[in-house]
């Protein structure tokens, strides 16, 4: 069972030689739920221990992926920082656990190394109170201002509730007096959403005017917060998949899939091949069912009606192939630990090719319409530039940081779900503006529709869930009529399935970017926790510096370029 | 080492051509493209997407997952047990069950559900239910379009829930291992 999970992914390099004077514990790549290198940090030496690691030309992690907190409150050491780190021209994965007492839970900040880690730690402060000394603006960032106490500690309860007066209306403090400016010009504070039409979301940004320029703009998230690291903590393994559909709703398949993926390999466990190409082949169509809102919202909100109608019939054929798979059109639920819940039809395959046969005719007609649309070009073309560099330094990752032209995709770079075999080409272009953005996607949707091509001729037989008592349930036919199977249906949905105790993180190529799910298990029957790394939250965060200097009409355009989708922002 | 470039296609667009700086040449190639909608659509309606709801409906699969169907036996009895599965299983905790001793049973304590509620505004519609009995017991219909008009009322019980008619009558949708 052991090697199943290698076949997959890559082994890791080896552990940085640099690294092994300044921990205090190495685990290497074997001793880790996941494989990837893993190693515990005093506080005192984290600051020191993340400068190596991003500035050490042999080790080179550019990619700071995520920082979470977990709460341990029978340990000495109470609370965690967990920081995951990414080199992207090696590929190593590196986790660097930092205990804190909980007298004391303070850290520096790694906001001085990478931008990325501002909305982290202000949600890790947010959600587990640990503070990061240093950090610019230290606030709540998915809760409200006044809310009580930290909800993902332990010791806080899942349905305690917390009354908010409307009195702490959160405006930042530089918008709360008006400057005046010496010369002609008043300036003018402007709140864009939070609901606003061209937010698709429940978005607010506080922007300070210039006559139409930006000088200064800031973010509020969380109107769409539900906790579901809380929620998904008193729910079995398997009872998480429904949840994980309303992260991006727009391609909710991707995200179940990421989530299964993860526990997986927690089990080291692998689903059997037909699960894994199907997957394979309804992620994709989920990708190009995202790309196709996100352009089609993106060019709406500039005055292009036409084409996003051309790209809701994609989306809404796709819907038809979900559904008739999994019974629900958006939130699909398909996706189980091991597998998927069940076979897809048996006209499958000919849905899919009449798709392949179609969705290209809708593409074009766009292409025609907007891609040279001088109009279009005019809108987009050097508006929200960033660089690849830069878009790296916030985390980014996706579309997004292609169009800087940094070309990364999880799916090349530790290829899943037999990626490896299927031949496609990673779209980038060079200018990192909006107009970059939507070529960026237009060409993955291309690449999607080649991929579902290659991988519908080569759909093996076979079950479609895993072929282990612990993990899936017994057949039905079995359940209802013999004893053994019925114990253990029942035993498997009390119980829930045990993982192992450990730690491993698990990490897919979503439609705005790496989606990682962090997963901490305790050994039993429900997650002690789950980190969800959401692409859009990384990207959403340089939001505010990509607005300064920028026209109000243009922060519309970037705002639909970066696809921000709520429920993942949020969660 | 990862080649990150070993497969990239570069899709940076060409700068602007004449046609296109006098906003001529796009907006032709744009117009042929509606108007070739337009004449498809007028006159054949071969590319319309939208359906003339609700007088014409869409047709779902077999697979929908719609409100639930509990199902009966053949003597009108319901089939659940009342074990709990379903509501273990739930992971909007949007069903409620009461069990009792059955008292028609043949053999001694044989449960029956006698409150067996589902809030209807907290069902996710996941199915996860159905996966979990283990008589199929409940099933999902493929009825989606619900409305009440108090909150009272989404809280469905075993009258309303349960199958009314035959099993070929029933709009099954979601079925346990389909």
């Amino acid at each position: 069972m052991t090697d199943s999970r290698h076949k997959t992914e890559k082994p890791q390099p080896p552990f940085p030689a640099e690294l092994k004077a300044l921990g205090s514990q190495i685990l290497g790549s074997e001793k880790t739920g996941d494989g990837h290198h893993e190693m515990l940090v005093d506080r005192s030496r984290i600051l020191e221990v993340l400068r190596t690691v991003k500035e050490d030309p042999a080790i080179h992690c550019d990619l700071l992926v995520d920082i979470c907190g977990v709460d341990w409150p029978d340990r000495d050491d109470r609370f965690e920082v967990v920081y995951h780190l990414a080199a992207l021209e090696t590929g190593l994965r590196l986790r660097i656990r930092v205990p804190l007492k909980e007298e004391d839970p303070t850290m520096p900040s790694a906001f001085g190394l990478w931008k990325g880690a501002n909305w982290f730690e202000r949600e890790a402060w947010d959600l587990f109170g640990i503070h990061f000394e240093g950090h610019p603006n230290l606030k709540r960032l998915l809760t409200h201002e006044a809310f009580d106490g930290h909800p993902l500690r332990k010791d806080y309860e899942p349905g305690r509730r917390c009354l908010l007066t409307e009195d702490e209306i959160m405006t930042p403090e530089w918008a709360r007096e008006n400057p005046t400016d010496n010369d002609q010009f008043e300036t003018h504070i402007l709140n864009l959403g939070p609901s606003h039409p061209a937010t698709h979301g429940v978005l607010r940004t506080v922007v300070q005017l210039e006559g139409e320029v930006i000088r200064r703009a800031e973010c509020e998230i969380g109107y769409l917060h539900r906790c579901f690291e809380k929620m998904v903590e008193s729910q079995g393994w398997n009872q998480v998949i429904p949840y994980t559909d309303r992260l991006n709703y727009c391609s909710s398949m991707i995200n179940s899939v990421g989530y299964a993926l993860a526990v997986e390999k927690l089990l080291d466990v692998e689903a059997p091949p037909r699960a894994q190409i199907l997957r394979l082949i309804l992620s994709e169509f989920s990708r190009i069912m995202d790309h196709a809102v996100c352009l089609g919202a993106n060019l709406v909100d500039l005055g292009a009606v036409t084409g996003s109608r051309y790209f809701f019939q994609v989306r809404e054929e796709i819907y038809g192939l979900l559904e008739s798979c999994s019974g629900a059109r958006l939130t699909v639920s398909y996706a189980r630990i091991g597998g998927l819940s069940h076979d897809v039809p048996e006209n499958f395959s000919s849905q899919v090719r009449v798709l392949l046969d179609t969705i290209p005719g809708f593409i074009d007609d766009v292409e025609k319409l907007v891609t040279r649309n001088t109009i279009f070009r005019d809108r987009t073309e050097g508006v929200g530039v960033i660089s690849g560099a830069e878009a790296l330094a916030w985390g980014w990752t996706g579309p997004c940081l292609r169009a800087s032209g940094i070309p990364y995709d999880v799916r090349k770079a530790s290829p899943y779900l037999g990626y490896e075999n299927i031949e496609f080409d990673v779209p980038v272009a060079t200018t990192g503006d909006c107009y970059a953005r939507y070529l960026v996607r237009m060409e993955e949707m291309r690449q999607s529709l080649h991929i579902i091509r290659q991988a519908i001729d080569s759909i093996p037989g076979g079950p479609v869930m895993i072929d282990d008592p612990h993990i899936a349930p017994p057949e039905k036919s079995k359940a209802y009529n013999e004893m053994e199977s019925m114990i253990r249906h029942f035993k498997l949905l009390n119980d829930g399935i045990q993982v192992p105790a450990g730690n491993g993180y698990g990490f897919t190529e979503g439609a705005n970017g790496e989606l990682g799910y962090y997963l901490v298990s305790n050994g039993g029957g429900k997650p002690y926790r789950i980190k969800v790394r959401p692409p859009c939250f990384a990207i959403y965060q340089a939001y505010p510096h990509l607005l300064e200097g920028q026209m109000v009409s243009d922060a519309i355009a970037i705002l639909g370029s970066l696809n921000i989708i709520a429920g993942e922002l949020d969660r | 080492m990862i080649d990150l470039n070993a497969s990239v296609v570069n899709v940076d667009q060409p700068p602007r051509s004449f046609g296109e700086k006098i906003y001529l040449g796009p907006i032709i190639s744009g117009l042929t493209v509606t108007l070739r909608h337009f004449v498809r659509n007028f006159f054949g309606r071969k590319d319309v997407a939208t359906i003339q709801y609700p007088e014409e409906k869409h047709e779902y699969s077999e697979r929908l997952r719609g409100r639930h169907i509990l199902i009966t036996r053949d003597e009108g009895e319901l089939r659940c047990v009342a074990c709990f599965m379903c509501e273990t299983a739930c992971p909007a905790d949007c069903i409620h069950i009461e069990a009792e001793e059955d008292p028609s049973a043949e053999v001694e304590w044989e449960k029956r559900p006698v409150v067996f509620e589902i809030d209807l505004l907290r069902c996710i519609f996941c199915g996860l239910c159905v996966d979990a009995c283990p008589k199929e017991a409940i099933v999902m219909s493929r009825t989606h379009e619900l409305a009440f008009a108090r909150r009272e009322e989404a809280i469905v019980g075993i009258d309303q829930l349960r199958q009314t008619g035959a099993m070929e009558d029933q709009d099954l949708g979601y079925r346990p291992y389909f």
